[in-house]
């Protein structure tokens, strides 16, 4: 056992980490939005740790071996971790918006200046409630 | 050559998929059943790579590229279905 084990191992520890904090905010918040944060962030973070060990490993293989295979393996890891950084964010992005547009407020909210926007007056003063939500 | 501490983290990524799945049962609105249904995505993506280091396969990391940008268009779909069309 040398140091890229241990780097491997705590590069994999991160990433289960975070992926179970991830799964576990999705019950211990109230409602759509903190779910969406909690969740979203935490499994985000979790996979690029998850890339990264795998890159680490196959890049060692590749400097035992000199196998072209883990090259390879290393190369499409991190063209995956591209498309999930890509796409993640905007599909978390999605589905806030249309679950407000649904009509699910946010609960416990004190302030909520999505409101007046959504309602077509962008320019409406802050405590200025006009009209409803468009489902 | 299977490497063991891929199969550990493999299982443990598993167990938060699982957990995942009970928030898609027991959600008490839609939009909660598609963010549970997007976690699952992005679980299902790291859970892809890391089996395919365990098992030494290229294939399933590029099963996994896929995966990832098929599960985007679903969601972006979902989304828009909910808020009313494509508006």
């Amino acid at each position: 056992m040398n140091g890229i084990d241990y780097l491997v191992y705590t590069f994999l520890g991160i990433s289960v980490t975070f992926n179970m904090l991830g799964s576990i905010a999705l019950h211990r918040f109230p409602d759509v939005y903190t779910r969406l944060h909690g969740a979203t962030k935490s499994t985000t973070f979790g996979t690029i740790f998850a890339v990264f060990a795998v890159m680490a490993h196959a890049l060692y293989r590749l400097h035992v071996t000199g196998d072209p295979k883990y090259l390879q393996m290393s190369l499409h890891s991190l063209v995956a971790l591209v498309a999930l950084l890509l796409t993640n964010p905007t599909g978390a992005h999605a589905i806030a918006k249309a679950a407000y547009l649904t009509g699910y407020k946010p609960k416990k909210a004190v302030v909520d200046s999505y409101e007046s926007r959504v309602a077509g007056h962008v320019e409406a003063e802050p405590g200025e409630k006009e009209g409803e939500v468009k489902p | 050559m299977m490497s063991d501490p891929f199969f550990y983290a493999a299982l443990l990524t598993a167990i938060a998929g699982l957990i995942t799945m009970l928030r898609m049962l027991i959600g008490p609105t839609v939009p909660d059943r598609v963010v549970g249904l997007d976690t699952l995505n992005t679980i299902v993506v790291a859970l892809m790579i890391l089996l395919g280091a365990a098992y030494d396969r290229t294939i399933y990391i590029d099963i996994a590229i896929v995966y990832a940008i098929l599960s985007y268009i679903g969601t972006l779909i979902i989304a828009k279905y909910l808020q009313g069309g494509l508006s």
